[in-house]
């Protein structure tokens, strides 16, 4: 079978909360899925699942091609698991950290220690790698979870929200280690808010909303199959603006955003260009710039959901 | 760079793990516990100091006033402090534990192919070692102020055992609180107001003989008055055996209520 997960139909309910309803995913080995969407989407709720961590209510799902719930320990085995809180024992050293989880996997005391090194060596940690989890910085912490996660040479690696509340660089730096995998063709699970983080780095997309997914496909086919092209237009003259807004919205039937001094729409018909600077050369108006672009995943998204996800601005006010 | 992945393909295991593994994947579990001692030694202190001050300060402040002299009170309430210390320190249990779940690394654990009862039993391990410290601590330190063993080294062993099996008795509840419980401080806050009065409306510190009727029906009822009776009869000299099978059957007791109790929360959790 080519499918490192499989799940078909999972849903599980908290309460009067259907945290997951219905969900089908394909995973076919070596590739990375992006689980793309908003909190409480059930994106976790989906990767506690897979990682054996939490028995379905309905539905089930195949990891590594053993059964989640039947062959639990067998994935397992398999499996390596960084959750949204960085997993490490903040009293224990990166080392020691790496080497427990070595001798739980059933390394001898060298080989676990080897191994120990290795990783710190991969991820740049070993120069704190004798120094207690709780001096790490938030992006160690992460990358020595990562790692720990790594130890038992997983062929299926679930990432859940890897990169949350890190900082630009720590997060450029941790795609990198993900890419890295992907090259050893670890089949990744990568969960995020972030559209450019799922963007950067899957094979396939799925969003997630309210338990559900609502769209799958490759980054490039969904951001074609719903925005299709962005329509960006500057007036020469701000006092315009608005004059602008209400022409395209009259010409595309949409409510534009207007933002940064121009006007943002999502068009389908290519005609629809001439027939906006036609009428805008009526009106004497003057596009200082005007562009066609493809729809990013956040206006994807916005498309999709009809609300707009978690986005970088937010998460920087969040984060402040 | 060395290959992360790949080079040793994992090979999924057939089975679940037997008792020989379950119990490796229990001592590193136990090991990183205690390692933790060595980056802070302030655990250590923390450890320690209780059982020192009380027993100096119970000594040396009240001990003339209750029993006539520090001598006769040290004889009398070392067993008592013993057993509140005992008491006190298995809710440790449920303070690590309760951090190893808000903090995700229970998480971490159970993702990994190991026995299932390894991450709990890890940890009891670990906590019941550091009972086996303060007990020496208390009997090192008591030896020194004047307190006189007259029952030999069987007797500071079945004292010891004693105290341990009730431990692990209460380390039940331990888990209990841990896994429900939505925050360390809650757990602390807890357990301190219920081991507070459970330990003192009991004969560990003083006679009881002055306490109201009422007060005196529990005294006789709680655990702490029989583990402390057994603990001076198996240190001091005296009988044991009617406040030792007492303590066991609470001991027993509470197994049987809280053991379910807990199993079932700590599935509900996971």
């Amino acid at each position: 079978m080519g499918h490192a997960i499989q799940a078909e139909g999972l849903a599980k309910r908290y309460g009067e909360t259907r945290a997951l309803d219905g969900v089908d995913l394909e995973v076919p080995q070596g590739r990375l899925l992006g689980v793309l969407g908003p909190n409480g989407a059930g994106k976790t709720t989906a990767v506690r699942i897979l990682a054996t961590l939490v028995r379905p209510d309905e539905g089930g799902a195949h990891v590594a091609g053993f059964d989640v719930v039947r062959q639990a320990h067998q994935v397992r085995s398999l499996i390596g698991l960084t959750g949204q809180y960085a997993a490490v024992d903040e009293a224990l050293t990166g080392v020691e950290n790496l080497v427990m989880i070595g001798r739980l996997l059933g390394l001898t005391r060298a080989e676990a220690r080897r191994r120990a090194d290795g990783l710190l060596d991969r991820f740049a940690l070993s120069d704190v790698g004798g120094r207690a989890a709780k001096t790490y910085s938030g992006g160690l912490r992460r990358r020595l979870d990562l790692a720990a996660s790594l130890v038992g040479r997983p062929q299926v690696l679930f990432l859940d929200e890897p990169t949350i509340g890190l900082d630009p660089r720590s997060r450029t730096d941790l795609w990198g280690v993900v890419r890295g995998l992907q090259d050893e063709g670890v089949t990744v699970l990568l969960t995020t808010q972030y559209l450019e983080e799922a963007d950067q780095l899957a094979d396939d997309i799925v969003v997630f909303d309210h338990g559900k997914v609502i769209a799958s496909g490759t980054p490039d086919a969904l951001k074609a199959a719903t925005g299709g092209q962005v329509l960006e237009l500057r007036p020469s003259e701000a006092a315009h603006l608005d004059l602008v807004r209400r022409v395209v919205a009259d010409v595309l039937d949409v409510t534009p955003e207007v933002s940064h001094g121009q006007v943002t729409a999502p068009m389908r018909e290519f005609a629809a260009v001439s027939a906006i600077v036609r009428r805008l050369d009526d009106l004497g108006v003057v596009a200082a710039e005007l562009s066609l672009r493809r729809a990013s995943l956040n206006e994807v998204f916005l498309a999709l959901t009809g609300h707009r996800a978690k986005d970088e601005e937010q998460d920087a006010e969040a984060a402040a | 760079m060395s290959t992360i992945t790949g080079t040793a393909p994992a090979v999924a295991a057939s089975s679940r793990p037997g008792a020989g593994a379950a119990l490796r994947h229990t001592m590193t579990l136990a090991w990183r516990s205690l390692v933790q001692i060595k980056h802070n030694p302030m655990e250590l202190v923390d450890l320690s100091v209780q059982p020192i001050m009380f027993l100096l300060l119970f000594t040396y402040v009240f001990g003339g006033a209750i029993a006539g002299s520090t001598g006769d009170y040290l004889q009398f309430a070392l067993p008592g402090l013993v057993v509140q210390n005992m008491l006190f320190a298995s809710m440790t249990t449920a303070v690590g534990l309760n951090i190893d779940i808000t903090r995700g690394v229970f998480d971490r654990l159970r993702s990994l192919p190991i026995s299932r009862s390894a991450p709990l039993a890890g940890r009891i391990v670990a906590d019941t070692l550091k009972q086996v410290w303060a007990f020496a601590l208390f009997l090192g330190l008591g030896l020194v102020l004047g307190f006189r063993v007259h029952m030999g080294i069987a007797g500071v062993l079945g004292a010891l055992a004693l105290l341990l099996a009730f431990a692990l008795a209460m380390s039940w509840m331990a888990v209990l609180v841990g896994v429900t419980a939505a925050s360390m401080e809650k757990v602390q806050i807890l357990m301190f107001s219920l081991m507070m009065p459970i330990t003192f409306t009991s004969n560990a510190f003083v006679a009881t003989d002055t306490m109201p009727p009422w007060l005196r029906t529990w005294v006789e009822v709680n655990p702490v008055s029989h583990l402390a009776d057994a603990v001076r009869g198996l240190l001091g000299g005296g009988p044991v055996a009617s406040d030792a099978t007492v303590s066991l059957l609470w001991a027993a007791g509470i197994v049987v209520v809280f053991a379910p109790l807990a199993v079932r929360a700590f599935r509900n959790r996971a």
